[in-house]
């Protein structure tokens, strides 16, 4: 472990704002595409069940 | 072609390739999960400090991993895309199309997390060294493919054209691997590469490692959740998809 | 000839033509595509003159001299040098003995008027101690070099 407390691990001797910054930003990225693509799923679903009620 | 082929063609049929890719998904995703979750202890919790950048080095366990996948995805639409024109087969098409949102993106976090990187470190957010224009002209490629298919109505046609794009566009992916060999480039050259002993700390090269295969098993889940889209929004209209794709 | 082979010979000519064209276009970018240029290079009057461009090399140790907020070094490649004063903030990574990319102009006298630096670092990551040992390593064999 190469933290002392929680503040010293957010503040990743003072490049916080960096590496935050990327791994938030991956996170993040890595977030959105899965729920874009189950809502596309969805929305070819419903597409589909209309078809069949017609 | 071989009876063999053939069979093994239609084996590789959207309609049976479908139910497949929907029992790869849980898995992948499974693998994904646990890598990240060890990649990411080592990466924030045991890997130490680096002697040069202090805990800034630490963009490295994303930077690397996003990097070689927007590169290596590129090359998997490459070759997809060599099958499809080769072979005409329709499922080769909408992998290519498939895994292209995906490398975009991982295009887009390599140059952002480059940025993040390079703003402290070298004291600039970008430079137009080669190394870093030939990975943006790799998020472009993958704009202009996407842009393209999305172009162009007719779904065989929008694969063929995209096909074509893709296989141009893999020549720039030795250029940005070889950049910081073949020019001056303010990017470094590679830690890891096949012909050398990796020059770092084995903790450090163990967390970047399962990260890479982490965001492969991430990117492998994806693909394969949107080729499923794909074949639904383009098989709207046959007997199968009535009868299977409703489970 | 079938006309489906027809089309496949055809799309795979107009790829080849492609590759080789970009190929070509590629080339020459290689001759141009020059980030920096080494103090060697300037020595030999490879560098553009009365233009803007970038020098790469390492700061020679010893030789950084700080002047209020102007700072005054050398740049080297082990062969020749090349002396740069730059006025405003340094990266966090400049340090003599590591690697540096200046951009600005080149005098008549030689000095290079830096308006930007950046720091250029290796593809080496270790800990603090492994680095520590590894630099002790290295002192004792210049050491045992030494005759």
């Amino acid at each position: 472990m190469q933290w002392n407390s929680l503040n010293d691990f957010l503040h990743m001797g003072g490049y916080a704002l960096y590496v935050w910054g990327s791994f938030g930003a991956c996170a993040l990225a890595m977030a959105v595409e899965p729920w874009l693509l189950g809502r596309r799923k969805q929305a070819v679903k419903e597409r589909l069940s209309d078809k069949e009620t017609d | 072609m071989s009876v063999s082929l053939i069979n093994w063609f239609k084996f590789s049929s959207p309609a049976s390739f479908y139910p497949l890719a929907g029992r790869l998904v849980p898995w992948f995703a499974t693998i994904f999960f646990l890598l990240l979750c060890v990649g990411l202890w080592i990466a924030l919790m045991m890997a130490p400090t680096d002697a040069q950048q202090g805990e800034g080095y630490r963009i490295i366990f994303v930077h690397v991993p996003a990097s070689w996948m927007s590169m290596f995805i590129y090359c998997v639409m490459a070759f997809w895309s060599a099958i499809g024109l080769a072979f005409n087969t329709r499922l080769s098409g909408m992998m290519t199309s498939a895994l292209a949102p995906t490398g975009a993106l991982f295009a887009f976090l390599s140059l952002w997390t480059g940025s993040l990187w390079g703003k402290p470190m070298w004291g600039a957010w970008w430079v137009w060294d080669a190394r870093l224009t030939s990975q943006l002209i790799l998020f472009f490629l993958y704009l202009g493919f996407i842009a393209l298919q999305a172009a162009i109505d007719d779904p065989r046609r929008a694969d063929k054209a995209g096909a074509i794009l893709a296989l141009v566009g893999v020549i720039n992916v030795p250029i940005i691997y070889f950049s910081v060999q073949w020019w001056n480039t303010l990017h470094q050259g590679a830690s890891v590469s096949m012909t050398k002993a990796p020059s770092m700390a084995h903790i450090m090269l163990a967390g970047m490692l399962i990260m890479a295969l982490a965001f492969w098993a991430y990117a492998i889940t994806m693909a394969l959740m949107r080729v499923r889209c794909i074949i639904l929004e383009r098989e709207l209209a046959s007997e199968w998809v009535k009868r299977n794709a409703m489970e | 000839m079938k006309p489906r082979h027809k089309k496949l010979l055809l799309i795979v000519g107009g790829v080849a033509v492609l590759g080789i064209a970009a190929g070509l276009v590629l080339n020459a970018f290689r001759s141009n595509l020059v980030f920096f240029y080494t103090p060697t290079q300037i020595a030999q009057g490879e560098a553009p003159k009365d233009k803007a461009f970038r020098i790469g090399g390492l700061v020679k140790t010893g030789s950084l001299k700080r002047d209020g907020l102007t700072v005054h070094f050398i740049v080297t490649d082990t062969r020749k040098d090349t002396t740069v004063s730059y006025t405003g903030i340094l990266p966090d990574l400049f340090k003599e003995g590591r690697g540096v990319v200046a951009e600005g102009k080149l005098g008549n006298d030689g000095q290079f008027t830096a308006s930007q630096v950046l720091a250029k670092h290796d593809e080496n990551y270790m800990p603090p101690e492994a680095k520590a040992a590894l630099d002790q390593a290295q002192r004792q064999t210049a050491r045992t070099l030494q005759p």
